[in-house]
Formats: C-alpha cells, structure tokens, sequence
C-alpha cells in the first residue's frame, strides 16, 4: 500500500454553526451552504459513513464517483480531491484528512446486495439503503431511489490489485480521524452511519460518527 | 446453435437500445482496434431497478468484468451474465464520455461541417436513447465500458491500456430478465487527445437458453448464483 498522507485542519468545534452525533444504523440529511466545511469524524474508529451529495437547489445534478476518480486519475479519496458531479463540476473539495484514503467504489449496503454477498437469509438485517431510504422519504426534498448511485465510504479501505482484484481490507481508520470538505456549491449531504455486520468495514462493531459544520472562511 | 435474429452495425459515435429478452444473446464486435462502447442495463418491465456496478464489483471482488461476471441489478437481481468474451477486462471505473471531454481531447466537429461524422459523445447519446423509453439524467448510472481496460496500480492511478482491444474483440451477453440495454459507441474517457477513434461496432442479437444448474457464469462464484436466484423469484 502507498504512503497515506494525513493533513489537519485548523477549524476548532468550538466555533462551529452545527454539531451532531449520529449514530450507528442512523441517518442525516443537511444542506450545506458554498464555502462552508463539513467535517466527519470517526469517533470510536473503523466505521464507514456511507454520503451521497446532491446539488442542494437541483438534485438531478448528484456526486459521480466514475467522474470523480478519473478526472483525479486515481481511485482514491484524500485531502486535495474534488467531488465532482455527474456534469463534471466541483461540489466539494476534501481540505483535510487524518485517515488518509477514503473509498467510492465500494457502495452501500442494502438488504438485496447482503443477500446476495452472505445468504438468501439476510434480507432482514438493518442497512444503509434503507436508511437513505427512509431518510429520503422523510425530508421533503426531491430525492428517491432513482438518486442513489454510486456513493463515498468515508472511513473504508477498498483496495484495488494491479490485476483488477478489489479487496475489502482493514480499516485504515482509529478514533478521532476525520474528513473535511469545502463546499464548492449548496449541497445536500445524505449520510448512513454504515449499520453493515456482515463483513470488517465497521470492524463489526458499528459505532457513531459526528458530523460538524463551519461557516465559510 | 444458435439461431441469429438480428444484427446491425453501430457506426463510430452511434446510440443504439433495445429490449433484449431473457435469455437471448447479445453479442458486440469491433470492427476496428481501439474500440469502447459505453453501457447502461435495466430491468425493462421495471428501470428503477438498474446495474449497480458498486454491488456488482463487491460481489464478485473484481474492479474489471469478463467471462462469468453476472452483472447484478441494486435490487440484487442478475440482469445479464458475460457469457463469453475475448479480451478478459471490461472497465467498470472509468464512466462516459461527455461533450467538453470530446471537444478538449478531439476538437468539436459539427453536424453543419461533418454532417453524420459530427463528434458525438456518450453522454449526451445516453440522455437522447432513455429519453425514448421515458428515463432521463437521473437514471444514468455508473456505466461499463465494453473493450476498455483501466489498470489501478498500487497508489491508486488509473491508467487506461490502449492495446487491450484488438480488431475483432468480442463479447457475448445473455440476459437473465428482460432487460433496456443502452449503449454509446464513442471514446474512453481516459483516451488521450489526438485523433477521435472512430470504431465500428457489429451488434448481433440471437436466441438462447435459460442457465442450468452446472451453468458456468451461475457457478462462477455463489454470489452469481444468488443473484440469479433472486432474478428467478422475481418471475414467479
């Protein structure tokens, strides 16, 4: 694995506009306003915190992984990405990043994709899809399953192997990392606090994570 | 045998949909080196149930597709298996190609000076053939890119391998539902300037039979196998 390059930031919660724990197996939904940080923070380590972002004012415009990865020409998430949306413009840009890597290639779970992953018998199992789901339903805004594609796994380590193998490894994650973006537009950030027990991506033990919004610099 | 019920050339830039029907085959060809056709499937009695590349890639722990790769809906449904192919590395990461990317990476060429030959991208392609079957920019998912190959190295950098697609490459599908199945025939995103590739692509639809029990692609891995069991429920 190559060096991962971690980056602090100076914003302090002290001075933040909004603070939230959310935790495991629940979800949020925020607008964030141009030029605000948003911060997450893996508070007890390991936990994936599965986030799709939509354009706040015109949800058709959405986060695009492909277009993500290949306009940065690597598959990876780190201090200096843009997320870029399926009409290829900036609509955050990591500022700051103490995990070091961070997947969207992955997506999240959800009772059909554990079926088929584990067993016919797992359909029953709380998952990030019916999460962003139910949180969709509840928030009055324009989005449904039709918006759900391919999302970021903040806090996941998905390698990908020179002969086209994906690994599912280890966190690379501990308690207190985060991640902080800038929002380059007014966002709509969804977020499922993964509830996944199947496999090592919350280390399975799934735990709350903080999500923490600035005012623009 | 098989018995071949249609076929028909995609020329350089082309669009092209169609229902295929479950367990009828799909085969595309190139007919030049070089090429990459971009693709969307869904469920045809029902598009909100679509390819989700995100699960299909976990499923099978695979970044590229090839022969026994059952490409799963997120509904957990197999919509279509790679029943044959001839390069071995079908690129799921890359994305499609847009109208800025063509005109940065081969200039713009319009219909008034081109006519037919006008540069064409598979964005754009995609937004004009789902708008026929009443789907739109919100349906447009992570798509595949037939006869790319995009190689990850240990840092993470993508690199698109241009000798991967030799004239002549091909791959078959076999449909386990009725499935839309979209496809743009324009460059690889990750292709680099110069000249626009300019790929004719052979389409050939024939009949087929449901998969067995000892059926390879169902047997290529359980989650395949599950994945068509879950398509097969939903025929009941």
């Amino acid at each position: 694995m190559s060096t991962l390059i971690y980056t602090e930031s100076a914003l302090r919660p002290e001075n933040a506009i909004y603070r939230k724990v959310i935790p495991s197996g629940e979800g949020w939904i925020h607008r964030v306003e141009p030029g605000q940080f948003l911060r997450i923070v893996d508070l007890e380590g390991n936990q994936a915190a599965d986030t799709f972002f939509f354009h706040a004012d015109d949800v058709t415009e959405r986060y695009s992984a492909q277009d993500t990865i290949r306009e940065q020409g690597a598959i990876y998430l780190t201090t200096g990405t843009r997320l870029v949306s399926n009409r290829r413009r900036p609509m955050l840009t990591i500022t700051a990043d103490t995990c070091g890597r961070h997947d969207t290639l992955g997506g999240a779970c959800a009772a059909e994709s554990n079926m088929v992953r584990y067993s016919l018998d797992k359909r029953f199992m709380h998952n990030c899809r019916d999460t962003f789901l139910l949180e969709m339903a509840r928030s009055g805004h324009p989005v449904t399953k039709r918006d759900l594609t391919h999302n970021i796994n903040f806090f996941m380590n998905v390698p990908v192997t020179p002969e086209g193998g994906l690994k599912f490894d280890d966190g690379v994650s501990n308690p207190g990392k985060y991640v902080e973006m800038r929002a380059e537009m007014p966002v709509l950030c969804l977020i499922s606090n993964c509830p996944q027990l199947n496999n090592p991506c919350n280390a399975y033990n799934p735990t709350p994570i903080e999500v923490i919004v600035w005012e623009a610099a | 045998m098989k018995t071949v019920l249609y076929e028909e050339v995609l020329p350089p830039g082309g669009m092209w949909s169609m229902r295929v029907r479950r367990h009828r085959r799909l085969v595309l060809t190139t007919l030049a080196p070089g090429g990459n056709v971009s693709a969307l499937i869904y469920n045809h009695e029902q598009p909100l149930d679509r390819l989700n590349l995100p699960d299909t890639l976990k499923a099978l722990h695979t970044a590229k597709l090839h022969t026994g790769h059952v490409l799963m809906s997120d509904m957990g449904r197999a919509l279509a298996s790679v029943t044959a192919d001839s390069t071995g590395w079908h690129d799921p990461l890359g994305g499609c190609i847009d109208a800025g990317l063509v005109a940065e990476k081969f200039g713009t060429l319009d219909y008034q000076s081109a006519r037919n030959d006008f540069h064409r991208n598979a964005r754009d392609n995609f937004l004009v053939e789902l708008a026929k079957h009443g789907l739109g920019e919100r349906d447009i998912v992570a798509n595949i890119n037939f006869f790319s190959k995009v190689v990850v190295d240990d840092a993470g950098r993508m690199q698109l391998d241009r000798a991967a697609a030799p004239e002549g490459a091909s791959v078959e599908l076999r449909a386990e539902m009725d499935i839309l199945v979209v496809l743009a025939n324009c460059p690889h995103p990750m292709h680099p300037p110069g000249d626009c590739p300019r790929v004719p692509v052979r389409v050939e639809l024939s009949d087929g039979a449901p998969p067995e029990a000892g059926d390879f692609c169902r047997n290529f891995r359980p989650e395949c196998a599950r994945a068509m069991a879950l398509t097969e429920r939903f025929y009941l």
